[in-house]
């Protein structure tokens, strides 16, 4: 089995999959958001996106112009062969998919603003590795637009301020960031660790599904009661006014330092992609966010 | 609320027609135009030198579109709205210079715009952004494409034939009502009583 062109093939699908067809969780939920928004303004924005994201199904077309920076979530089995040859099939599959499916070249040297024009450059595509038991290898696409990066926030608050100023600064970011990240958006919030840890935890959090709460009772009633008070803000769909100004809210957290309080805040667009597949050691490929026809 | 479809030209008096929350679609003549293509569409403008498009009339859109060229004929893949904050520093002079009479994009524009689209009989048209396919249908011929070679592909002025072109939120008025600035106003509002909950 050569498993470096099997990864390589299931990433292209993956990186196409992403782009092209939104999970089921968020589609169910921009789905509920436009039944239930209020605001006119709000539903005609709704209405749109739930236009575009048939459109995009039916012709194979990726939804949204902005494709993003390429990142790769890896959970790899220790017992897998090939572990090695990972990364060179992920970048070879971000240049592939780059040219097939098409991807918007949107790799941009910081020093020289040369663009690569293959999606690839210095650390990237990123590669997020996680070492798991087993022999099998699960590796999730998440092209990550420029918009709702644009508006990612890190906070070191005071341990005094604690849990009530983590709500705050949650809250002002949602305000701040406005119609900017292209809401209803989707909020990865953590707390502890370090100022890296956070925001690393915070953009992680983007992969559980939105209709999944989460395994930690209080840090669910958390998240509910951050999506209540973000949607309180009236600044509703594409930041015209409305109900929906977040469609999920996703918390984890690290233990934190006792001098500080390190609070992430990662925003994901309404264009919330993400593709997962695994591969198993006899070389089959289960795809586990889409149904692959 | 209420739905108008306008064509290009659009006259000044269609215009101030629109209130914000208003729906409107266009058909005509749309041209794209991000921060690089304004920067040298003003610089031209002042040294005298007409642009290779007539603007007037027409809709400027924020927008870098994915292109493909099929048999020697552009073919729009993609071309949702980019974030019009950017543009803010060049907008006001740009509706002066050229007599746009729609500006499309996401996001928002300051009050520099809202003035200069009050003074000179102008709307901020709000594309929902990402919705970069529903865009790229309304497209039905690309005229042609100016500054490709200068200043690249998400760059460059891409002249689009479009039909029905929206829906576009009218998010800024030629009354200087601003949706965006009412939204965020509100919103600020609010924070005492969420936070209270919190």
């Amino acid at each position: 089995m050569n498993i470096e062109k099997l990864v390589e093939d299931m990433a292209v699908n993956l990186l196409r999959l992403a782009v092209v067809e939104l999970p089921a969780d968020i589609k169910e939920a921009l789905q509920r958001a436009y039944k239930e928004e209020t605001s006119e303004a709000g539903r005609v924005q709704l209405e749109a996106i739930l236009k575009n994201i048939g459109l995009a199904e039916r012709e194979n077309t990726p939804m949204c112009q902005d494709t993003g920076i390429i990142i790769f979530y890896v959970k790899a089995g220790v017992e897998a062969d090939g572990l090695d040859r990972i990364e060179t099939a992920l970048i070879n599959a971000t240049r592939r998919g780059t040219r097939e499916i098409p991807l918007r070249p949107n790799t941009v040297d910081p020093f020289t603003q040369k663009n690569t024009g293959d999606n690839t450059g210095h650390y990237i595509p990123f590669i997020n590795w996680e070492l798991t038991q087993g022999d099998a290898i699960e590796i999730t696409a998440f092209p990550k637009g420029g918009g709702s990066e644009n508006v990612c926030t890190l906070g070191m608050i005071t341990p005094g301020e604690g849990v009530k100023g983590l709500k705050k600064f949650v809250i002002d970011a949602v305000i701040k960031a406005g119609a900017m990240p292209c809401p209803p958006t989707i909020l990865g919030v953590a707390a502890g660790g370090g100022a890296d840890i956070a925001m690393k935890l915070a953009k992680a959090a983007l992969l559980r599904p939105i209709n999944q709460p989460n395994s930690n009772p209080e840090l669910a009633s958390l998240e509910r009661e951050l999506y209540e008070a973000a949607n309180s803000t009236g600044i509703g769909p594409m930041g015209l006014g409305g109900k929906f100004t977040v469609l999920g809210v996703n918390v984890d957290y690290a233990h934190r330092h006792p001098a500080s309080f390190p609070v992430a805040v990662a925003f994901q667009c309404w264009a919330a992609r993400r593709a997962t597949a695994r591969v198993h050691s006899n070389g089959r490929v289960e795809y586990l966010t889409h149904k692959v026809r | 609320m209420a739905v108008f479809k306008f064509k290009t030209p659009i006259s000044e008096e269609d215009v101030r027609k629109l209130k914000v929350n208003d729906v409107l679609y266009v058909t005509g003549t749309i041209v794209t135009a991000r921060d690089a293509a304004h920067k040298k569409a003003l610089e031209q403008f002042k040294q005298g030198k007409p642009l290779p498009v007539n603007l007037e009339g027409s809709a400027v859109f924020h927008c870098g579109p994915i292109v493909k060229k099929e048999d020697d004929r552009w073919v729009v893949v993609a071309a949702g709205p980019t974030t019009s904050t950017r543009m803010d520093q060049f907008e006001d002079e740009f509706i002066e210079a050229f007599k746009v009479r729609v500006v499309i994009g996401k996001g928002g524009m300051g009050k520099r715009t809202t003035d200069a689209m009050k003074k000179y009989g102008a709307v901020y048209g709000a594309f929902t952004g990402g919705a970069g396919v529903l865009a790229a249908k309304a497209v039905k011929n690309v005229k042609t494409v100016e500054w490709l070679q200068d200043l690249g592909m998400p760059e460059a002025l891409w002249v689009f034939e479009v039909e029905e072109f929206g829906p576009l939120t009218v998010a800024i008025d030629s009354h200087g009502n601003n949706l965006f600035e009412e939204v965020k106003k509100k919103a600020g509002e609010q924070l005492v009583k969420i936070y209270e909950k919190l």
